[in-house]
């Protein structure tokens, strides 16, 4: 392409601004094309660990004194005479109706469960990114700012740490000294148990729910329960954002641009949020989505440690019980979810930075 | 004398044999690597791991297995130096024993994993074509998953214990070398050292195999290394929800879960072990952060 003309951009002809919108539509398209591609691939895998499990579903479902005819017929109820591929086809159909079929542990459809435990999850992690960006981007700013000095060797250092530190861990020091001996926060669980149940869930969100039936009691309860478990998500998703907006800026501050401003005088003040900032604002939404789409599945570990009743907790008993519906079921939605985010934010950089178009 | 003479032997600009080009690359790298301290303390620690796990029975004050319920639940002393867990068990001991498991966990990943995508990744880019565009579809597809959450299910459906955690992680973990390698073979597919041993009737294979994989092993190396860390809290993770290795093995994730019950009044049945996945982890991290900046500059952050 480059061999047509060798500056493309240098003389804009007519027909140009179309011709980049048509591109830019091209690209969404791809990339709409690539999230339906990886979904599919999400439910190929989903099947195929279902197909590994050593346990014959057929088996469990009729027991091992069951008569042969008994159990012919829960294996062509199962639609496990089917060759492989009649199968999968079944099995993509079923998830795209949502039939994830019956959870053995509760007895009940799968999707009904997740539709209950999902808010919960989705409450820990929207606070935990929130608070990721709020400290992280200032804090990698300030890195970048003053390299070499001693709070960025210390941001450096908290950067390290998320890498290092099991979150599981984390949150258990976090629960004995913020909970047991400091008795800053309140304990595991979503609100305490006498006020367990008296909110009636309309978005699921108990903050929200909370607000919308006037209880501001268990409004403030809940935040009590929830600053803990979103702070050590927000932990680990701050030692990623201000690595990364640490070394955005330090390409930018690096450019010849920045020296012109300074040149010209500008207070550093403004050149450090007006002239390199700017620029990295839409890599780093790419980065906050991405740290926003780990932290769901981050929260697996931390809702097992403060019983939040999220879908990482309803993930790990299923695992525990063997509970294959469910752990598939639990597993084919954070993965949608996280595939969902990934796309979504590489859609958004192509229509926000000018430079991708 | 003899120890000038060998410097400036390996420090030779127009080294006369191979063997003095190869040992003068290593030596520049490894004065390289040593004027770094972050990595040198990587390599410490690694190094220190290693000798743990070789030298467990020597180094640990008590048997990892053995219960002394009369002992139980003690804080650290002389005696214990990290105190006992709720059976009596001398926490040090098992955790050095426990490196024996994280170092083999580590290992068997990067064999298991590391080879596989060198494998796919260089192959895609060597062949292109559609070959490239199956293989690295496939790749993606697995790059954007979530990852614990794969090795999660996989290893509910195999069953709980250490082989099924590693082959687990080792599944999950295979897209980014793919990457990675399919981009280095890129690089250098059109170079005339390739051409000159294609021209010699070389099949696709022995250059993939003899030609291609050997130049990516030095990122492979950093990238490996750089990802141990995420191995080490996943498997851990694994362990502490008690899919990884099963008791009594003195895994440190599972070592953890152990102590959650007790975390309000004996904190140390639960916090020591974490520090050892910490230790270990940032070692790591040292390490491969400074094999980057000595082996593969162009990638990666500049600062």
């Amino acid at each position: 392409m480059a061999t047509e003309t060798p500056f493309p951009d240098a003389a804009p002809k007519r027909g140009a601004g179309a011709k980049r919108t048509r591109k830019a539509a091209l690209r969404l398209a791809g990339i709409a094309l690539s999230l339906i591609v990886t979904l599919l691939g999400l439910i190929a895998i989903t099947f195929f660990i279902g197909r590994v499990v050593p346990i014959d579903p057929a088996l469990a479902v009729v027991g091992d004194r069951a008569p042969k005819a008994v159990y012919q017929a829960a294996r062509v109820q199962l639609g496990l005479d089917k060759p492989l591929i009649v199968q999968f086809v079944n099995y993509v159909k079923a998830v795209a109706t949502g039939d994830l079929g019956m959870s053995v542990s509760t007895g009940r459809p799968v999707l009904q469960d997740l539709k209950e435990v999902f808010p919960a999850t989705l409450e820990m992690a929207t606070l935990g990114i929130l608070i990721g960006i709020a400290l992280g981007v200032p804090m990698g700013v300030h890195a970048a700012a003053r390299q070499g000095s001693w709070t960025d060797q210390i941001i450096r250092v908290v950067g390290l740490a998320g890498y290092a530190i099991p979150a599981f861990w984390l949150g258990l020091v976090g629960l004995a000294v913020f909970y047991a001996r400091l008795q800053w926060v309140d304990g595991p669980g979503r609100v305490d148990i006498a006020y367990d149940g008296l909110v009636t869930p309309v978005t699921g969100l108990i903050l929200v729910d909370s607000l919308l039936a006037g209880e501001t009691e268990i409004f403030f309860n809940a935040i009590g329960h929830l600053v803990l478990p979103a702070s050590i998500l927000g932990f680990f998703s701050l030692a990623y954002i201000a690595r990364m907006t640490r070394s955005f800026m330090l390409d930018q501050l690096a450019q010849e641009y920045i020296v012109t401003a300074r040149v010209k005088g500008l207070p550093e003040r403004i050149v450090i949020w007006r002239h390199a900032f700017r620029p990295i604002l839409v890599p780093l939404i790419t980065v906050c989505a991405l740290s926003y789409a780990a932290l769901l599945e981050g929260s697996v570990m931390i809702e097992t440690i403060f019983s939040w009743p999220g879908i990482g907790n309803y993930l790990t008993v299923a695992l525990l019980n063997a509970d294959m519906a469910a752990v598939l079921g639990a597993t084919l939605l954070i993965g949608m979810v996280f595939i969902f985010i990934n796309k979504v934010s590489d859609a958004l950089y192509n229509v926000l930075d000018p430079r991708a178009r | 004398m003899a120890f000038t003479d060998m410097r400036n032997w390996l420090l030779d600009e127009s080294p006369a044999s191979r063997r003095q080009a190869r040992w003068g690359r290593i030596f520049r790298i490894s004065l390289a690597f040593r004027g770094n301290a972050l990595a040198m303390v990587g390599l410490v620690i690694v190094l220190a791991l290693i000798a743990m796990a070789a030298f467990a029975p020597w180094i640990a004050t008590h048997d990892p297995i053995a219960q002394d319920t009369y002992a139980r639940l003690r804080p650290p002393s002389a005696a214990n130096w990290m105190g006992t867990d709720e059976l009596g068990r001398d926490i040090w001991s098992r955790v050095v024993f426990g490196a024996r498991i994280t170092l083999a966990i580590v290992i068997l990943v990067a064999v298991l994993a590391a080879p596989a995508g060198l494998l796919i990744g260089a192959t895609a880019g060597y062949l292109g074509g559609w070959v490239d565009r199956v293989l690295m579809g496939i790749t993606d597809i697995f790059l954007s998953m979530p990852k614990l959450i794969l090795a999660l299910a996989l290893v509910a459906a195999l069953g709980p214990g250490i082989e099924n955690a590693i082959l687990a992680i080792a599944v999950t973990s295979w897209p980014s070398y793919a990457r990675i390698a399919r981009a280095e073979t890129l690089t250098f597919k059109n170079a005339d050292f390739i051409a000159a041993s294609r021209l010699q009737g070389a099949s696709s294979w022995r250059i993939v195999v003899g030609h291609i994989l050997p130049l990516c092993t030095s990122s492979m190396i950093v990238r490996v290394t750089l990802d141990m860390a995420g191995i080490i809290l996943t498997a851990a993770g694994l362990g502490f929800i008690g899919l990884g290795a099963q008791p009594p093995l003195p895994e440190w994730g599972a070592m953890i879960a152990r102590g959650r019950t007790f975390i309000l009044d004996q904190w140390w049945v639960a916090t020591m072990p974490g520090f050892a996945i910490i230790t270990v982890s940032l070692g790591f991290c040292f390490l491969g952060d400074g094999l980057r900046d000595v082996l593969d500059p162009k990638s990666g952050e500049k600062h």
